[in-house]
């Protein structure tokens, strides 16, 4: 565990343990942080360029004289985090102060705490906790406080309907996503991150890796039910109508400003990842290598597990270039008609298959 | 085991100060010319009208009380599906029962119509809705 080693480095650690301890704790704090801000920046400018190559634009180029965005715009994120951190704070004076504060504080905070249970190699894991999953699982749904708080307290008839449409919409995904993750837990008879990776080594008929996702035809299922319920999670489109812009302005976000605006993006893209990771670790096998015995060491693992995270954020952009929003009442009907139902038969499916088979 | 949970309870800890540190690095380089209108609530342009803090669509009530009821299933399901392989057929005929009962009262209120976003079944009676009536 990362904690450990790093408490082992650390000189005055036999000394000091609980100083020594704190020490570890801030550094994995801050590189995570570092982490996700760094990714932040690269998936804006990812998802502007991705946006652009797909309808047959070119995106932030900065070809001029003077001030521009560098070779290929990739200053354009720089620039945007730097005019957001020079912008005007404004609370509204009708706004509730307090919750109107603490709302970004929520919603980053339920994102960043993920972090700290996602394994990214075979000894990368800030804290291996034996309910990892059902920790990223619980502190997920931390955002729907925050966007609650937002929507309520900025006093505002966009961001309340914005925050209620979120709230509505996030919970209800919840479900059909935990139980798609129960088919997962089902198998592997764990709740440990790394514990459900180690249980995907190998290989499964011949050729293919043994991810959960090929152990069964219903464990295929529940990954497209859990990824498609993560991207409603993210409120990202087809799924953003409690963001919709044409409707709503910005949604729960209407009244936010600089600063505090963008600590809800961050988490935004925050969320995605840990959904794509989540989504990577439960179905996708994690670090694990597509090809067994191969690329196996832990600088390998890193790049398998980011890898295979970052092609389900690079998914996830797509979705929004490809299918168009959703109106309200057919979101609703989807998660509790269709992905309900399929989800319950999947524990089933998962049940008896592994009763007969496994 | 007190260690695991001690490093997230220092991380949330941890996250509150790095938020609140741009925070306030940007509350030290930001401008401040606060106007009344710049601080007005925000309704496309027009002047406010009245305060957001109403009484809300019951709708958001209903599917909070559904998902309270899923969600209590999950939490139960979590520590079944852990065990579930070594014990086997009868962990698994349990859970189906209680599976089924869940599934029954899914479907009930489904017929029901709960599950409807807009509500076509309500019979407004008279006026402009009773044309909107049966759209099964």
């Amino acid at each position: 565990m990362t904690i450990d080693q790093l408490m082992n480095w650390i000189p005055f650690g036999a000394d000091w343990p609980a100083l020594a301890f704190f020490a570890a704790v801030l550094v994995c704090a801050l590189t995570v942080f570092l982490f996700i801000a760094v990714y932040a920046l690269m998936a804006i400018y990812g998802e502007v360029k991705i946006s652009s190559f797909m309808q047959d634009k070119v995106g932030p180029m900065g070809q001029g004289v003077g001030f521009h965005a560098g070779k290929w715009g990739l200053l354009q994120p720089v620039a945007d985090a730097v005019k957001l951190i020079l912008k005007e704070d404004i609370i509204p004076t009708l706004a509730d102060k307090k919750l109107f504060i603490m709302a970004p504080f929520v919603v980053f905070i339920g994102a960043f705490i993920s972090f700290a249970a996602l394994p990214f190699n075979q000894h990368t894991v800030v804290s291996d906790l034996n309910i990892g999953i059902f920790y990223i699982l619980a502190v997920g749904s931390l955002s729907v406080i925050g966007i609650i708080l937002a929507g309520w307290g900025s006093n505002n008839k966009w961001s309340l309907y914005g925050g209620m449409r979120s709230a509505a919409q996030i919970v209800s995904y919840e479900i059909p996503a935990a139980l798609s993750i129960i088919t997962v837990i089902m198998l592997t008879g764990t709740l440990s991150m790394q514990g459900i990776i180690e249980f995907q080594k190998g290989t499964i008929w011949v050729i293919l890796p043994n991810w959960i996702i090929f152990n069964n035809p219903f464990s295929f299922i529940a990954f497209f039910i859990f990824f498609i319920s993560g991207v409603a999670e993210c409120n990202r489109t087809p799924f953003d109508i409690p963001e919709a812009e044409s409707e709503l302005v910005a949604g729960a976000f209407t009244e936010y400003s600089g600063m505090r605006y963008a600590f809800f993006f961050l988490s935004e893209y925050a969320e995605m990842f840990v959904i794509s990771a989540v989504a990577t670790t439960a179905f996708l096998g994690g670090w694990n290598s597509p090809i067994s015995g191969f690329f196996d060491g832990p600088g390998w693992g890193l790049f398998w597990f980011m890898g295979k995270s970052l092609f389900l954020v690079f998914v996830m952009l797509w979705f929004r270039w490809t299918f168009p929003r959703l109106r309200v009442d057919q979101l609703m009907s989807i998660c509790w008609k269709v992905f309900l139902p399929f989800a319950l038969v999947n524990i089933f499916g998962v049940a008896i298959w592994s009763l007969i088979i496994g | 085991m007190y260690r695991d949970f001690g490093t997230i309870f220092l991380f949330i800890l941890l996250g509150i100060v790095l938020v609140y540190v741009p925070l306030l690095i940007s509350k030290l380089v930001a401008p401040k010319k606060y106007t009344p209108d710049k601080m007005s609530t925000y309704e496309c342009g027009e002047e406010s009208e009245g305060s957001a803090w109403v009484q809300f669509n019951i709708r958001f009530y209903v599917i909070a009380l559904i998902f309270l009821i899923f969600d209590v299933e999950v939490v139960l399901l979590f520590p079944w599906a852990v065990v579930f392989k070594e014990l086997g057929l009868l962990a698994f005929v349990e859970m189906a029962i209680f599976l089924i009962i869940l599934t029954v009262g899914l479907a009930y209120v489904w017929k029901k119509g709960d599950l409807d976003w807009v509500k076509y079944r309500v019979k407004y009676g008279r006026g402009r809705y009773s044309k909107i009536v049966g759209k099964e």
